[in-house]
């Protein structure tokens, strides 16, 4: 679906601009610039605000990355579990470094703070769904499920 | 002995939670129906002698604050349920949206009920998508059965900012803006969403509702430490044999919660330290494991009980490590509207990385109790106060692990 059209569904909810923004990242993974336009010209605010909300929130990315985030946990719980390792393990099975995406254009590294699920620590995210208990040893097999 | 007691979590692994007919077949929205025959009032004052406070970490009571509500003039009144838990550790409200989302929709539409509003929200941080159709296959289901009467509740999602848990920069995201926290007075029970009157909860703070209705005010009272009755739901984290959840009265100890429900300490090492109540908690030493979970008594030790995440330290770890990644939390999720927090959190986690790098030397730990004394008062919300807490309590408790770090 066109940006425009996604965006234009919300039109009538008050303060819809983040949903907005989640549904058009669904389908481009980023926002791009005409789209924060677009947003502002929908919801009718200065393009100073629709950007202000758009670097705002840490899942809205207004630069360009990789179709599937990921985004791994770094919080105390996590951090204490080896988040560290986990971190290591995905820089170096994808060939990138934390905040970058692959040339292929289907993996972003990013960092997170708590997801909410720290019964199972080190967690990682990927498109927002949870992966737990995460080790070295078990990422190769968690991205062939996007490869 | 201290026992598990659970009221909400009550409907835990007992029924479906897409499941209306299973919620109704425990009992589930008898209490709103009870509520919606009474005098709105004597509701509010059930409520209110109940002296249920708000379990999102301030403890304010939360019948007074639905007073407030129901005594403002206005043409529209407004529910907010805060399922923005974002603090580290923490994943209670989740237990309660994943397995009994009828139980926080009762409660919210207990509360529209008292104060007279017509339209709720729940604000579900962005790192909770699955629970999107959750929540709205429970609404949808409580619409059909026409339980709500003229009571809408819409979900709308966060996109990854911890300061939106803060109540009046939760409601400025639902308008659609960027998440800072306005400046109070006005607070939200006079002046909220769209400047109506508000009602912004925590979903633990709901969950109770429909059983405290069911039950009475007394009896919940008359549950746990007088002065903050009920039950708390503790997650607990880190070094514990027992990775998981635990609702108990408030009258339960640190150390029951470590030991008792958390199976101590695994590989035999021992106990340095826990951090009660999310990553903007104190640092807790074993000399004071004896106190109860209850919002004054941990208060009384310069601690908080937050929103109830345990996260346990072992003899091996390094404290000044795990707190200058915490200060590194801080500076990232400081909104930056106001400066005491913008600048000091990015100076608190600079000088804990100077510090922690074995650079740093007295003048910098004096600086760092002096940095986190102003933000304490200084800063506009929450989250910049309570910021430096886990830096001024690990100097406090565990000052021999930063000597043993300075040049």
């Amino acid at each position: 679906m066109d940006y425009k059209d996604i965006i234009a569904s919300y039109a009538s909810k008050p303060g819809g601009i983040i949903e907005a923004y989640h549904a058009v990242q669904k389908e481009l993974s980023y926002l791009p610039e005409e789209a924060v336009a677009e947003a502002a010209r929908v919801f009718n605010l200065p393009v100073s605000d629709a950007y202000g909300v758009a670097t705002f929130y840490s899942m809205f990315s207004v630069t360009p990355r990789g179709k599937n985030v990921i985004r791994i946990c770094e919080s105390a719980p996590c951090h204490v579990a080896g988040a560290a390792q986990v971190i290591a393990a995905l820089e170096r099975e994808l060939g990138i470094k934390m905040g970058e995406s692959t040339a292929d254009g289907q993996f972003a590294l990013e960092f997170a703070e708590c997801v909410g699920q720290c019964q199972a620590t080190p967690v990682i995210t990927i498109n927002r769904k949870p992966y737990l208990d995460v080790s070295p040893a078990t990422v190769p097999t968690i991205l062939a499920e996007y490869k | 002995m201290a026992e598990e007691m659970r009221i909400v979590l009550r409907n835990y692994g007992k029924i479906d939670p897409l499941k209306i007919d299973d919620y109704i077949a425990q009992g589930g929205y008898k209490s709103l129906e009870k509520a919606s025959s009474m005098d709105k009032e004597a509701l509010i004052e059930e409520v209110r002698k109940s002296n249920l406070r708000g379990r999102g970490g301030a403890g304010f009571n939360c019948g007074q604050k639905w007073s407030f509500a129901y005594k403002a003039d206005a043409d529209e009144k407004y529910v907010i349920a805060n399922a923005d838990e974002g603090e580290p550790g923490t994943y209670k409200d989740r237990l309660i949206m994943e397995n009994d989302p009828h139980t926080l929709i009762e409660g919210m539409a207990i509360c529209a009920y008292a104060i007279g509003a017509t339209k709720g929200f729940i604000y579900l941080r962005g790192e909770y998508p699955q629970l999107i159709d959750v929540l709205n296959t429970a609404i949808a289901q409580a619409k059909e059965k026409g339980i709500l009467k003229s009571f809408d509740i819409e979900v709308r999602s966060g996109a990854g900012a911890y300061v939106c848990g803060e109540e009046t920069a939760l409601i400025e995201s639902i308008e659609g803006k960027r998440g800072e926290p306005r400046f109070k007075p006005p607070y939200p029970p006079s002046e909220g969403l769209w400047m109506k009157p508000t009602i912004v909860n925590n979903i633990e703070t709901f969950a109770s509702i429909p059983v405290i209705i069911e039950k009475g005010g007394e009896w919940y009272a008359s549950i746990g430490v007088p002065s903050y009755p009920g039950t708390k739901v503790f997650t607990l984290t880190g070094d514990v044999n027992n990775k998981t959840f635990v609702e108990v009265p408030t009258n339960t100890t640190i150390r029951e919660i470590i030991y008792q429900f958390g199976g101590g300490i695994p590989g035999g090492k021992k106990f340095k330290a826990v951090q009660i109540g999310g990553t903007s908690g104190a640092f807790i030493p074993d000399s004071l494991l004896d106190t109860p979970v209850a919002f004054d008594n941990m208060s009384a030790i310069g601690a908080t009980l937050g929103s109830g995440a345990v996260l346990v330290l072992d003899e091996s770890r390094d404290i000044v490590d795990v707190t200058t990644r915490i200060a590194k939390f801080f500076e990232h999720e400081s909104c930056g509207k106001c400066a005491p927090c913008r600048e000091g959190t990015a100076r608190m986690h600079e000088l804990m990385q100077l510090v922690n790098s074995g650079k740093g030397g007295q003048q910098d730990i004096e600086l760092m109790q002096k940095l986190g004394n102003v933000m304490s008062i200084a800063c506009l919300c929450g989250l910049g106060q309570a910021a430096p807490a886990p830096v001024l309590t690990t100097i406090k408790h565990f000052g021999t692990d930063y000597n043993a770090k300075l040049m």
